[in-house]
């Protein structure tokens, strides 16, 4: 359960390691999308933790980059066909950004910091909680940009091939919204600003209060 | 599109790190003086360069013609991968005063999502042969003119008085912010 929190908390990859910020900011115009984008990566970063903890003593030290670049581009091929075959319509909305996990460093960093160095357990705990943590900074992200930037949230509709009906939640937003920067790449790069300031600046805090 | 156009899109309102956010952790990470943002902007140029036009080849004459399109993901790593170690050896065998300079940052360059991405997007868009050269040559120019304008702003950042909660990366961001207003929404 601490190592659940731990990857959710005081160890999230996007608000506090910073890692992986190419598709935190490129996939976060739409909740939905950033929501599936979450997934894909957790359901990767879960299977490839879990066959480099087993095979962790088998592999030299210097040839370790490239089997975990292998075992992970294999479980993102699976992925990418599996897309193919159920969702084809995700293939557009999250583009290049599902091959590009292959070179994510929330998955890299994980498969050296953990995977290779600690039991197939504490492997897959560690996964489930990066991912979920990975997952909510994705959808935080998202719902301001979305909100601020169009005044709607998507929660269905790229998928709604596959759920039978779409959902799109429209806010009384009074002319206030939208500022069509927030769905565009500078509203990216605030949103994203601001979240990690406002988390430096919490535990900044809380660091202060325990001494 | 001619290829005067896409060289230039590439380069400026396209831009690879401020309209599609690959190679944002050396964008981070690493260019903090005027000289390394160059020395790491070179040998992404090189790398991009070559690595698209070897996976260009590869895609169309070996994956496409033996239908396995879905190996593209690990073909084009492996393929970046070994061209990188490969550049790393030719340079300190022949060019040992270039390896110098740039030898830190090919190990890096591997894992910098600018390279694979720039390949993806290359098959994505289905460029012709001298399209993925001009698009590859622009994005990386694009991606050494950002980090090179960026450190000079860095150096300037270091030296004035910001909110400790945004200093370093909060405050890189909305550098960042700005500068993709200028580049996409001005130009």
């Amino acid at each position: 359960m601490k190592t659940i929190f731990n990857g959710i908390i005081n160890e999230n990859p996007i608000f506090v390691l910073t890692l992986g910020l190419c598709p935190a900011l490129a996939i976060t115009n739409k909740f939905e999308n950033a929501l599936l984008m979450g997934i894909c990566l957790m359901v990767i970063l879960l299977f490839s933790n879990f066959l480099i903890a087993i095979i962790k003593k088998l592999v030299p030290d210097n040839v370790k980059i490239p089997v975990y670049v292998l075992i992970i581009g294999t479980f993102v091929t699976i992925v990418e066909i599996l897309i193919d075959i159920y969702v084809p319509v995700l293939q557009t909305s999250l583009g290049i950004y599902l091959p590009l996990i292959v070179v994510n460093c929330v998955v890299m960093g994980r498969a050296m910091s953990v995977a290779s160095k600690k039991g197939v357990g504490t492997s897959i705990l560690d996964a489930i909680g990066i991912g979920i943590g990975y997952t909510l900074a994705l959808i935080l992200i998202a719902l301001v940009r979305e909100i601020l930037g169009a005044g709607t949230i998507t929660i269905m509709d790229g998928i709604s091939s596959l759920t039978g009906y779409k959902l799109i939640l429209e806010l009384p937003t009074n002319n206030l919204f939208p500022i069509n920067i927030f769905t565009g790449p500078a509203g990216a790069f605030i949103t994203l600003a601001f979240f990690v300031a406002l988390l430096t600046k919490i535990k900044g805090g809380n660091t202060h209060e325990s001494h | 599109m001619s290829l005067i156009s896409l060289f230039f899109t590439s380069i400026l309102s396209q831009n690879i790190i401020l309209t599609r956010f690959l190679g944002i952790c050396p964008f981070i990470g690493t260019s903090n003086k005027e000289k390394n943002a160059i020395h790491m902007g070179l040998s992404v140029i090189l790398v991009v360069t070559l690595s698209s036009i070897i996976t260009y080849l590869i895609y169309y004459y070996v994956l496409v013609a033996t239908d396995t399109i879905y190996l593209r993901t690990i073909m084009f790593i492996l393929v970046i991968a070994s061209m990188v170690q490969l550049m790393d050896i030719v340079l300190k065998k022949y060019f040992i005063t270039i390896h110098n300079t740039m030898g830190l940052y090919l190990p890096l360059i591997t894992t910098n999502c600018a390279v694979l991405g720039t390949t993806l997007l290359v098959i994505n868009n289905s460029y012709t042969f001298m399209e993925t050269i001009t698009f590859s040559l622009g994005s990386s120019i694009g991606f050494t003119l950002v980090i090179y304008i960026f450190s000079t702003i860095r150096e300037k950042l270091d030296t004035s008085d910001i909110s400790p909660s945004f200093k370093g990366i909060p405050i890189a961001l909305l550098t960042a912010a700005i500068m993709s207003l200028v580049f996409v929404r001005y130009i």
